[in-house]
C-alpha cells in the first residue's frame, strides 16, 4: 500500500507541475482580458474628459448645465444643454412608465405560471427583440407610434417625447424582463412551497412572497432598462422631432443628449469649441449611465448574496 | 453570290483603312475630346472653403480622383471665408465659396499679386413647403422670416386656418440651415425654440406630407407632389427661377481660381462644369447649372 501511494504521488507531482503550469497561464490570460476591459473603461472616460478641457474651460460646467438656449453653431454659440438632459430625462421616465408593469407582468408569468414549452419559446422570442437594430424600431415608430399619437391627443405633431418614449420603453423591455426573470427563478423553491403550505394560492404565494424576494434584482433589471433608454440615439433621433426646448410635457417635441450628439458631431471642426461641447455633453451622459449601472450591480449583489446563488 | 462576297470584302477592307487612318491621326494630335487622354493628368489639387459646399466638393474629387489615380484633390471645409482667404495667401489652387467676393477682399488679393477669377459651379435654391392641404399660397420673407423665429405662430396671422404653426428645420450641422437663417431668420437672430430639427431634409418632406399645420424648408432636389410649394415674393421656387434669380432664397456656388486655370486645374473644372461633376450636383440636392 505504502508503495503504490508513493508511485502515484510521484507521478501527481509531474502531472501537478504541468497542471498548475497551464492554470497559471490562464490565469494570466483571463486576468488580462479583466483588466483591458477595466483600461478601456478608463481609457474612454479620460479621452471624454479631455476633449470636454476647452468647453469646460471657455464656457464652464455651470452655464452648460443651467443654460437653456441650444444655439451651438450661431456667433458666438450659445450651448445650454439643460433641455437636452431634461429631454433625456422625460423620454426616459415615459420609457420606464412603459417598460416596468409590462415587463415584470412578462417576467412574473413567465417565471410563476407560463408552462416550460411556452416560457422556453418565448424567452427566446424576448430576447431576439434585443437582437432588432435600433432604426427599424425608429421606422416602425415613425410608420405606427407618431401618428397614433398624433390622432390619439390631438395634436399638431406627432413627434414628441411621448412617441420616443413609447419606443423606448418596447427597446428597453428585453433587458427588463428577462433580468427579472431572472432574479424571480433565482428564488428558491423551498419560499414558495412554504407559502403553499401554509394554504396560500399560487398568487398569493407570487405577489406576497416570490415578487418580495426578487425585489432588488427587479429593481436591477429596471435600472439597467433605465441605462439602454437613456444611451438609445437612433430612434430618438427619428421620433422625437428634436426641438430644444425646456420641455413642459410629454406631448411637447424634445431634444435628447443622444440625438444631439449623433446629429451634430459629424459636420463640427475637430477640436473647436462646438467639438468639445459635445464631448461634455458625452461626458454627463457616460456618468449618468455609469452611475444607473453601478448601482444595479450593487443592488444585484446583494441580492445574490442574500440568497447565495 | 461571288460578286457580293468580294464587294464586302473590299468594303470591310476599305473600313479598316479609313479606321487605321483615324487612329493615325488621332496619335497625331494628341487627343479628341471622345479618345481618353493619353497623357494621364497627374499632380495634386488643393481645395478649401465654404461648409454648404464641402460635401459636393468632396463628392467631386472622390469622383475625380477614381478616374484620374495619378490626382490628387484634397478638400477642406471653414466657411466661405476662410476659403477666399487661402486663395488670397497663396496656399489652395481653388477657394470654394458660397457667396460672390467682396470688394475688399478682391483688393486685397490683388495687392497681393493674385487675380481671382470666378467660376459659378452650381445652384443652391431651398423651396419653402407645406401640406397640400394647407390653403397659403404665398408668403413674404418678412412673414417667412416671422414664422421662423417664432414671433407668428398661427397659420390665421397668413391668411390660413386657424391652427398653430409647427415648425420644422434641418439639424444645425446642415448647410441649408446655415443658409436658410442667413438669408430668413436673420444673422443675429435665432430660430424660434420650438423648432423640430428633423436629422434629414426627407424627413422634412415626409412630416409636411403629414402634417397639415406643418411648414419646412428643403433643397430644390427634395421638392414633390404631395407637398406644396410656398411662393415667396410671389415667385415660386423652382429650378428656372432659382437660375434666373428671382427666387429669393438661391444662389450660386463658387470656386474662385488665381488667374484663368489651365492644365490639370482647367482639366478639374472642365470636369466639374460637365455632364459627370453635375450629375454629382443633382446627386448632392443642389441645382445643375444645365
Amino acid at each position: 500500500m505504502t508503495n503504490l501511494t508513493d508511485l502515484s504521488h510521484r507521478r501527481s507531482v509531474g502531472r501537478t507541475a504541468i497542471r498548475r503550469a497551464a492554470e497559471a497561464v490562464a490565469t494570466a490570460i483571463i486576468r488580462a482580458a479583466g483588466w483591458t476591459a477595466i483600461v478601456v473603461l478608463a481609457a474612454i472616460a479620460l479621452f471624454l474628459a479631455w476633449n470636454s478641457l476647452r468647453a469646460l474651460d471657455e464656457v464652464g460646467i455651470a452655464s452648460i448645465l443651467t443654460g437653456t438656449s441650444w444655439y451651438p453653431t450661431s456667433d458666438p454659440g450659445k450651448f445650454g444643454a439643460a433641455p437636452l438632459v431634461l429631454g433625456s430625462l422625460l423620454v426616459t421616465v415615459v420609457a420606464l412608465v412603459v417598460c416596468v408593469p409590462v415587463g415584470l407582468a412578462a417576467a412574473v408569468f413567465l417565471s410563476e405560471f407560463a408552462p416550460r414549452r411556452f416560457n422556453e419559446v418565448s424567452k427566446a422570442v424576448i430576447e431576439f427583440m434585443a437582437a432588432v437594430p435600433s432604426v427599424v424600431y425608429g421606422l416602425v415608430g415613425v410608420a405606427l407610434v407618431v401618428p397614433s399619437v398624433k390622432s390619439a391627443f390631438g395634436l399638431d405633431s406627432g413627434l414628441t417625447a411621448l412617441s420616443g418614449g413609447i419606443v423606448l420603453g418596447i427597446m428597453a423591455l428585453p433587458t427588463v424582463v428577462s433580468i427579472s426573470e431572472d432574479a424571480l427563478h433565482a428564488v428558491p423553491s423551498s419560499l414558495r412551497h412554504a407559502s403553499l403550505a401554509l394554504g396560500n394560492t399560487r398568487w398569493q404565494t407570487t405577489y406576497k412572497v416570490t415578487i418580495p424576494a426578487a425585489s432588488s434584482g427587479i429593481f436591477a433589471a429596471v435600472m439597467l432598462g433605465v441605462g439602454r433608454a437613456i444611451g438609445e440615439t437612433m430612434a430618438v433621433l427619428m421620433l422625437t422631432g428634436n426641438a430644444a426646448v425646456m420641455p413642459k410635457t410629454v406631448l411637447e417635441s424634445v431634444r435628447t443628449m443622444t440625438g444631439t450628439i449623433a446629429a451634430e458631431m459629424g459636420e463640427v471642426v475637430q477640436g473647436g469649441l462646438h467639438y468639445s461641447v459635445l464631448f461634455v455633453v458625452g461626458l454627463i451622459l457616460f456618468v449618468v449611465t455609469f452611475a444607473i449601472n453601478l448601482a444595479a450591480d450593487v443592488v444585484l449583489e446583494r441580492q445574490r448574496k442574500r440568497w447565495g446563488a | 453570290m461571288k460578286k457580293i462576297a468580294v464587294l464586302g470584302l473590299a468594303f470591310a477592307l476599305a473600313l479598316s483603312a479609313a479606321g487605321l487612318a483615324g487612329c493615325g491621326q488621332n496619335q497625331q494630335t494628341g487627343g479628341e475630346p471622345a479618345e481618353p487622354e493619353t497623357p494621364a493628368l497627374s499632380g495634386t489639387i488643393t481645395i478649401q472653403g465654404s461648409d454648404t459646399m464641402v460635401n459636393l466638393a468632396t463628392a467631386w474629387a472622390e469622383k475625380f480622383m477614381d478616374e484620374n489615380p495619378e490626382v490628387e484633390v484634397t478638400v477642406q471645409g471653414g466657411g466661405s471665408g476662410t476659403g477666399i482667404a487661402a486663395l488670397i495667401n497663396g496656399t489652395v489652387d481653388f477657394a470654394n465659396a458660397s457667396r460672390e467676393m467682396k470688394e475688399e477682399e478682391i483688393a486685397e488679393a490683388e495687392s497681393k499679386g493674385i487675380n481671382p477669377v470666378e467660376h459659378k459651379v452650381a445652384i443652391d435654391g431651398i423651396a419653402v413647403i407645406v401640406n397640400a392641404a394647407n390653403p397659403v399660397e404665398a408668403l413674404t420673407m418678412e412673414q417667412l422670416g416671422k414664422i421662423f423665429r417664432g414671433e407668428i405662430t398661427n397659420w390665421k396671422e397668413v391668411g390660413g386656418p386657424d391652427k398653430p404653426i409647427v415648425l420644422l428645420s434641418r439639424d444645425s450641422s446642415s448647410g441649408t440651415y446655415e443658409y436658410f437663417k442667413e438669408e430668413v431668420v436673420g444673422k443675429d437672430k435665432e430660430y424660434a425654440k420650438t423648432a423640430k430639427l428633423l436629422p434629414s431634409s426627407q424627413a422634412i418632406v415626409d412630416e409636411v406630407k403629414a402634417n397639415e399645420a406643418g411648414i419646412g424648408y428643403v433643397g430644390l432636389g427634395y421638392i414633390s407632389d404631395d407637398v406644396k410649394v410656398v411662393a415667396i415674393d410671389g415667385v415660386k421656387a423652382s429650378v428656372e427661377t432659382a437660375k434666373d434669380g428671382t427666387y429669393p432664397i438661391a444662389r450660386y456656388l463658387y470656386m474662385y481660381s488665381n488667374g484663368e486655370v489651365d492644365g490639370l486645374l482647367k482639366a478639374y473644372l472642365d470636369w466639374v462644369l460637365g455632364p459627370e461633376g453635375q450629375a454629382l450636383v443633382a446627386d448632392e440636392g443642389f441645382v445643375p447649372l444645365q
